[in-house]
């Protein structure tokens, strides 16, 4: 618990001090600090890799020691379990894509004050699809692919 | 009534956090049963706080499955009041608090 509080604490520090430098040398507007900015252009893409360059900056990524856990068939494409984990440190962005989904893009999770690098949902799938997870580690994304087959598809129209 | 059940339990320092709520999360590619388009209507961005702290953000589409579930971790402690937050794309929000357990 006391060793757990200090890395609490240390990380804190560090963050604070990293973030008090780039504000001193105006590298950051204060607006920035306090809201995550939405990838517009990444959630509006309607293929697999304009959405993977708009969300990340490239298409082609290094695999990563990321675990992604989700049913290997679906009966229901409307609502897929799905989490992600990985044993990467200093992670700060994890992102998720249904490759053969129209809006490919399904989610980004932005790591906070002493958050884990995991997340868990339910997603919507089209129908059967790799399902790919990128994170950002140490500055450089890294991704994982998984199959997802599915029986009944839950994207409507 | 909150859209929003949470809870957050902490063991080993981790406070462990799942959250669901009540959202249609409509694509804009859905039909409804008069075959006109149901308008996309999703919760865009789900946050984390405890005090001034931020402990995530959560960007979405509308590819989240309706009536939202989401779990996440952090370092944190029991009494702590963690407040969580929703904010969708026609403007609508809504945000409750709990006490970590």
């Amino acid at each position: 618990m006391t060793s757990n509080k200090r890395r609490v604490f240390l990380k804190g520090t560090l963050a604070a001090g990293t973030v008090g430098v780039a504000v001193g040398a105006g590298l950051l507007t204060p607006s920035q600090l306090l809201a995550a900015a939405r990838p517009a252009d990444a959630f509006a893409a309607r293929d697999f890799s304009a959405a993977m360059e708009a969300a990340l900056g490239k298409t082609d990524l290094p695999e990563g020691d990321i675990d992604i856990t989700a049913p290997e068939i679906a009966e229901n494409g409307m609502v897929v379990p799905v989490t992600v984990e990985t044993g990467m440190g200093d992670v700060d962005e994890m992102a998720l894509f249904v490759v053969e989904n129209g809006a490919p893009f399904t989610c980004k999770y932005v790591l906070g004050a002493g958050a884990a690098p995991m997340f868990a949902t339910r997603i919507k799938m089209a129908g059967s699809s790799d399902v790919v997870a990128a994170v950002r580690s140490g500055g450089n994304w890294y991704s994982a692919a998984r199959e997802v087959k599915v029986t009944i598809g839950g994207c409507g129209g | 009534m909150s859209t929003i059940r949470v809870r957050a339990q902490e063991s080993g320092g981790v406070v462990t956090v799942r959250a669901l709520m009540t959202h249609p999360m409509e694509t804009g590619t859905s039909k409804d049963s008069a075959g006109n388009l149901i308008p996309a209507h999703y919760i865009e961005e789900v946050t984390a706080d405890v005090g001034d702290t931020r402990v995530m953000t959560a960007m979405w589409s509308a590819t989240i499955s309706r009536n939202p579930f989401y779990q996440f971790q952090f370092e944190g402690q029991k009494g702590d009041t963690l407040k969580l937050a929703w904010s969708d794309n026609k403007g609508e929000s809504d945000s409750v608090e709990v006490t970590i357990g």
